[in-house]
């Protein structure tokens, strides 16, 4: 076996066997119970819910929840507007980046505050690093915002029958110190060692070898920026180029550990939920679905890459390295298409190559991997859409076999019936409607593309799906920073990402309160592979069809003119 | 509503002095320690300083050549061409670089040009080549420099870094490092 593909194998391994034990650490976290870093972390979390004013033990309903919820994300997002478009007069600027304007401003504080990170402007000149520094906190509470939805669904199923369903405040600064903090210093210390800048000095200048010429370096505190990035499964890269940049991502060990770190906190997720609700083969129904998901997405991407673009081939080049437009001598095509679908599967969207020169399936199969966005997902947000794809197989399921619908003990009826269709349909929804918005207006969009033909069709497709998934990679030729994309793009983001928190919350908060129903002979057991096959079933057709015809007229028909 | 609000400012206040500034300072404070105190590894030669992980423009036959960049290895910024694998003007471009690579290489067969020294990287400051990439340009600096291809040959062979362990990932050149040793050599 070559060593490409033996990096690829181990690097998953290594994550899938890390995060057993520490999903059973955040089961802990969550239940509140003892763990060894304690000494630690306790005298810090009491200072913060004491400047905070907060009583971490007083429980809320579920609207209490998301009023909570809402209103301190309406909270980062008023002062993330504000610091961006005054970024040049703050401290911390020694390149001197300028304001940004209004509809930047508002689409990169939207971003980032729900856990997308699609940037629409460079790293290198867009912002301060100030700013840098703000995103970077946002990067912590947006993924701790995920995680704490989660973690109220954890709570849901685990009470016999109860409307008090945990403290917001606790899940929120629990997920950030306890479980978010210590690996991205863990990862960020990893990535200083190994050539990732962590200064707050600007640009230096270097000359060339070759010519004596004068070049400008950019630098920053890039390291922790990278670590959170990555353990909060936000993507949003320091520099333009983001973990293609050989600051950004030196070698292959900090390849490695990145990945392992955008996969830790979405895997542990999975085996969390079943320590946490002591159904520990639950965890493994849901681990087993999302990775044959996983697997039948990334096993394409890494053969087509390798094998490289046929055109090329045809030209008479040695062309055994794979397709490597847009793609770093150090990783080499393999691991740049593992990372692809390891990147959109999982909502982080950091690239190690550019996905707008990947093969045209390769770029089908990394739209379908936010399209379906529960394959692992992003941090708690994953676990909450998979849910959903749960209680629609629960029905569906249900009525097959003529069994009333239950979940866990909890009948599910009309009303949670209607919430899963509204959720699971919206996604579709707004990719398409906007896609096809941004194709009718073709004055705002059309010199926006990198790529004629069918590829430019796929950029805007992509665009919108990244948006949607809040996955925040893209096809990074489309020139997204004008008014139509900053503008619709801000909307799809704050829709997908409020809604499908919203829906999966109401849900469990209005089954948690209902009648517990012991397991009986007429139980339709949901820890099983059948029922496994049925839910991955519902994500085939509700997720992937309804997205065919968009297929078609993009990467599909760019591949048989390839082909 | 309004018991929310408050919480949640003062919420904010407590998180921002952990996350914005406790946890990166601490990050900085440790990469005191880092090479070059975590400014960016760097190599010096001959009174200059270069990082070693951001690539340059090698363009002249005496020096092996680096990878073409989207942003002219612009370290300033970064990013690719972002072109489509389908996209018939960058098929041309391709096309005409290996046919300048044939002209100034022209004991070079075509089917032994390895791809990325014809295609731009990601980030447009990929300091590596392939191996093979290095070694097609073995007999071109041999003749510019006036030395031996067995000189050349082993100034190459000692720049191969192997994959990580011996186990994963690529091989691959550092640029920088085989130009610096190929000026230095004697």
């Amino acid at each position: 076996m070559n060593t490409e593909i033996l990096g690829i194998i181990t690097t998953f391994l290594i994550a899938v066997a890390l995060a057993i034990p520490f999903g059973k650490y955040i089961s802990k976290v969550y239940e509140g119970s003892k763990t060894w870093l304690d000494p630690l972390f306790n005298p810090i979390e009491r200072i913060i819910f004491k400047i905070g004013g907060i009583n971490p033990l007083k429980e809320m309903t579920w609207k209490q929840h998301l009023s909570a919820l809402l209103t301190i994300n309406l909270v980062w997002f008023l002062i993330s507007m504000a610091l961006l478009m005054t970024q040049q007069w703050l401290p911390l600027n020694p390149d001197g980046n300028p304001n940004m304007s209004p509809d930047l401003a508002f689409n990169t504080s939207i971003s980032f505050l729900v856990n997308c990170d699609l940037q629409h402007y460079s790293g290198e000149t867009g912002v301060s690093y100030f700013s840098q520094i703000w995103l970077m906190f946002l990067q912590f509470v947006s993924a701790g915002t995920g995680m704490a939805a989660a973690a109220i669904l954890f709570k849901a199923f685990r009470e016999k029958s109860t409307d008090q369903l945990g403290n917001f405040y606790n899940f929120l600064v629990k997920s950030c110190l306890r479980i978010l903090l210590p690996v991205s210093f863990i990862l960020a210390l990893i990535l200083v060692f190994n050539g990732t800048p962590m200064t707050f000095e600007g640009k230096d200048t270097m000359t060339t070898l070759q010519d004596g010429h004068t070049v400008d370096v950019s630098r920053g505190p890039a390291a922790a920026f990278i670590a959170i990035k990555h353990v909060g499964t936000n993507g949003g890269g320091f520099f333009g180029s983001n973990s293609a940049h050989p600051f950004e991502n030196p070698n292959y060990l900090t390849f490695m550990v990145q990945m392992i770190g955008q996969l830790i906190i979405p895997l542990s997720m999975i085996f969390a939920f079943g320590y946490f609700i002591r159904r520990k083969k639950l965890s493994w129904m849901i681990f087993g679905v999302m990775t044959i998901g996983f697997l039948l997405l990334v096993t394409p991407n890494i053969l087509l890459e390798q094998n490289g673009n046929p055109a090329i081939t045809s030209m008479g080049v040695d062309n055994s390295l794979g397709a490597m437009e847009g793609k770093e001598v150090r990783f080499g095509a393999a691991s740049s298409g593992f990372w692809s679908i390891v990147t959109t599967v999982i909502s982080t969207g950091s690239v190690n190559a550019m996905h707008d020169s990947t093969m045209p399936l390769s770029g089908m199969n990394q739209l379908l991997a936010m399209m379906v966005n529960a394959f692992y997902g992003g941090c708690g947000v994953g676990l909450l859409n998979f849910f959903i794809f749960i209680i629609l197989a629960v029905f569906i399921s249900g009525l097959m076999v003529g069994r009333t619908p239950e979940f866990l003990g909890k009948k599910i009826e009309a009303r949670e019936m209607k919430i899963a269709m509204i959720i699971a349909l919206l996604h579709p929804f707004l990719i398409l409607t906007a896609t096809a918005l941004a194709t009718a207006f073709s004055q705002f969009t059309a010199s926006t593309l990198n790529n004629p033909g069918f590829h430019g069709f796929s950029e805007m497709l992509y665009e919108y799906t990244s948006s949607a998934a809040n996955n925040g990679s893209g096809f990074e030729g489309l020139g997204d920073n004008t008014p139509w994309w900053n503008i619709s793009t801000g909307i799809v983001l704050l829709l997908s990402r409020f809604l499908p928190i919203i829906g999966p919350v109401a849900i469990a908060g209005l089954l948690a309160s209902k009648k517990y129903i012991p397991e009986g002979a007429g139980t339709l057991k949901t820890d099983t592979s059948t029922f496994g096959l049925m839910v991955f079933a519902v994500i085939a057709i509700i997720a992937a069809l309804a997205f065919f015809p968009a297929l078609t007229l993009g990467p599909i028909a760019e591949h048989f003119s390839l082909y | 509503m309004k018991k929310d609000i408050i919480s949640a400012i003062r919420l904010t206040v407590a998180t921002i002095i952990l996350f914005a500034v406790v946890y990166p300072v601490c990050v900085w404070g440790i990469a005191q320690l880092a090479p070059n105190s975590g400014k960016g590894e760097i190599i010096e030669y001959a009174g200059n300083t270069y990082y070693s992980n951001i690539g340059q423009s090698f363009t002249s036959d005496k020096y092996f050549q680096s990878r073409p960049s989207a942003v002219n290895y612009n370290a300033a910024g970064s990013g690719g061409s972002n072109k489509a694998p389908s996209n018939s003007e960058y098929l041309e471009t391709v096309k005409a670089r290996i046919d300048t690579f044939l002209i100034n290489n022209p004991s070079i067969q075509k089917n032994e040009i390895p791809v990325d020294l014809i295609t731009a990287s990601a980030s447009g400051l990929d300091p590596n080549i392939s191996v093979q990439a290095a070694h097609i340009q073995v007999k071109r600096i041999a003749k510019v420099r006036g030395l031996s291809e067995t000189d050349v040959q082993k100034l190459v062979d000692e720049q191969i870094e192997k994959p990580l362990l011996g186990l994963f990932g690529t091989e691959k050149i550092n640029v920088l490092k085989l130009n610096i040793a190929l000026d230095t050599f004697r």
